[in-house]
């Protein structure tokens, strides 16, 4: 039954409905798979309990004819989403023990359209990174190694947990969450799809915030239809957030038509960067050719302001996280350290609990915010962001979609980036700014570097237009032919 | 603009977190790279353009001013540190 690891949502869900095996004995084959995997620590919390009541309870309703879009199927839940009695870290010591008494929204959502949660999986802490390398509970290993070397390399970040486990069959989709890139660049890194939608289609009601504006959930799944079945059930209007936004959710998987004829396909020249591989460039000339072989007119357009949107991200992102994660101060949840008065209690209490690249960030958003700076750098990257939107605005008047590379490299090895932030920052230079603009998009395994490693595209799409965004990813998926696995050394 | 060891002790302050004062120095090397790189936005014309607020192009909902839901006093502080008759408890704060 080790074989039911290997299935699509899409293949689960007929067998299922077919009746060839239950969800009991698909979360079994999971819990099973993630007992041996324990060597990438994907997951902070197994839930076996949780699984095994979830898909016992799935198959009765299955029985009585109650079958949601996900019924029965198991997924990892990235450990930023509050789960109801379920420890939920955040990757962060200043979380320790914080078990929520509310359900996030989207992991309602999944779990009243049936699908099962076989545990919490890591992250960056808070989200704060691309490798995931600033977790208090450890890295998470990517399953993927260069042919060349037996080097452990990091999955990217920050939903570098959910990226490994569904890369290396440990759980069939997962979330993940994107604020400048934390789902798209794992996705790469660990060749699955990850696809950020439009801010505000997912509720970010019950997720630990740390940018709020650029905050949005998302599926990480092993095909592109996968992602359109978990992102329909995830997203939806939901009065707990502001921004979430009042629109019907369309029948994701029904746009998946594979016809792109008379699509207009935008190639930023912006984004061929001085010094970018070879590798890559050329998987994206690849990509141009594969849409346009489907019947897509490629389009030379400009985003002029591209270079911007990194700084512009490490202002805005750290200065609203700051504001954000003022509520870590050891009154209401989590550690507390104690001090001889309140406020050095709360400076204690956040100077051990915060990691160094957390600490680091929320000095730049309060500095960036404090008397005198506010003008120059907050208010300055937030017109800045305005100028990077208004490219985006422009460019699709003459296009439908945008295509680009995901990443600007393959997997790294651990502490090949660590000592310079700034270098660390660069990973996320193709994805950041769609996130500044709000847009959705989606990474795409679409071929693998010299030295074996996955590499991704990336498609950026209007604004509440997931549609089109997932047709052509479909497209290119299905040119692609991208069919490569890990070996599994973890089973070692 | 550059930060000196001070200024990142003012700003750790402000921020509530401790920081030792052996690692005040790198941290303002650290602080000043990255607020160095940012420097460059000072190249984009931004006369005329009005700071980005909100991301989708929508207007705030309103709701009438009424009690929902509530009632959760226990629930809210299960995970408080120190509890205590239902209230959270800290360090005196009045002398």
């Amino acid at each position: 039954m080790s074989d039911l690891t290997k299935l699509k949502i899409a293949e689960a869900r007929d067998g299922l409905k077919d009746g060839k095996f239950s969800s009991r004995e698909l979360v079994a084959a999971h819990l099973t798979a993630m007992d041996s995997a324990r060597g990438m620590n994907a997951y902070i919390t197994e839930t076996l309990d949780k699984a095994v009541d979830g898909a016992t309870q799935s198959d009765d309703r299955r029985a009585k004819g109650d079958v949601g879009k996900l019924e029965g199927i198991p997924l990892a839940i990235k450990d930023l989403f509050c789960t109801k009695g379920v420890l939920t870290t955040a990757a962060s010591h200043i979380l320790d023990g914080f078990k929520p008494q509310y359900e996030s929204t989207v992991t309602t959502n999944l779990w009243n359209e049936g699908a099962v949660m076989l545990g919490k999986v890591n992250l960056d802490e808070f989200a704060m990174g691309s490798s995931n390398e600033t977790s208090y509970y450890g890295n998470v290993v990517n399953p993927w190694r260069r042919t060349t070397d037996d080097q452990p390399l990091v999955p990217g970040g920050s939903s570098g947990g959910s990226a490994s486990a569904v890369a290396s069959n440990i759980a069939m989709g997962a979330t993940g969450t994107d604020t400048g890139g934390s789902i798209r660049q794992p996705a790469a890194f660990a060749g699955i799809v990850g696809m950020k939608p439009t801010y505000g289609r997912c509720s970010r009601w019950g997720v630990v915030a740390f940018a709020s504006s650029l905050d949005q959930a998302g599926p990480m799944t092993r095909s592109v239809q996968d992602s359109a079945i978990m992102l329909e059930a995830m997203c939806g209007f939901d009065p707990k957030d502001s921004t979430s936004v009042d629109m019907a959710v369309p029948n994701f998987e029904a746009a998946l038509t594979g016809d792109i004829r008379g699509l207009k396909v935008g190639i930023p020249k912006e984004y061929r960067l001085d010094g970018i591989s070879a590798e890559i460039s050329n998987l994206w000339e690849k990509g141009i050719e594969w849409l346009k072989n489907a019947g897509a007119e490629i389009v030379d357009i400009s985003l002029p302001h591209t270079k911007y949107a990194l700084p512009a991200y490490y202002i805005i992102a750290p200065a609203e996280a700051s504001s954000n994660l003022a509520r870590y101060d050891g009154v209401r949840f989590g550690l507390r350290v104690e001090g001889v008065d309140l406020d050095d209690m709360y400076s204690k209490t956040r100077g051990e609990g915060f990691g160094e690249e957390v600490k680091r960030r929320l000095l730049i958003g309060t500095y960036a915010l404090s008397a005198g700076y506010y003008d120059a750098y907050y208010l300055k990257a937030q017109k800045v962001r305005a100028r990077i939107a208004d490219d985006f605005k422009e460019a699709y008047k003459s296009v439908d979609v945008i295509l680009t590379p995901t990443t600007p490299s393959a997997a790294f090895a651990f502490g090949e980036k660590g000592d310079d932030p700034l270098e660390m920052y660069l990973n996320d230079v193709f994805t950041v700014p769609a996130s500044l603009a709000g847009l959705p998009g989606i990474s795409v395994p679409a071929g693998l570097s010299a030295d074996g490693l996955p590499l991704g595209l990336q498609i950026l799409g209007r604004p509440f237009d997931e549609e089109t965004v997932l047709r052509a990813a479909g497209v290119l998926e299905q040119a692609a032919e991208f069919t490569a696995t890990p070996t599994a050394w973890w089973r070692g | 603009m550059s930060l000196d060891k001070n200024t990142v002790a003012k700003v750790a302050n402000l921020a509530r977190i401790r920081v030792e004062e052996k690692d005040l120095e790198p941290m303002a090397l650290e602080l000043n790279a990255i607020l160095g790189w940012v420097e460059q936005l000072s190249e984009v014309n931004t006369d005329d353009v009005a700071p980005m607020t909100s991301v989708a192009d929508m207007q705030m909902r309103w709701r009438q001013d009424e009690i929902t839901d509530g009632g959760y006093q226990s629930e809210i502080v299960a995970n408080a540190p120190s509890e205590e008759e239902g209230f959270f408890a800290v360090p005196k704060v009045i002398e």
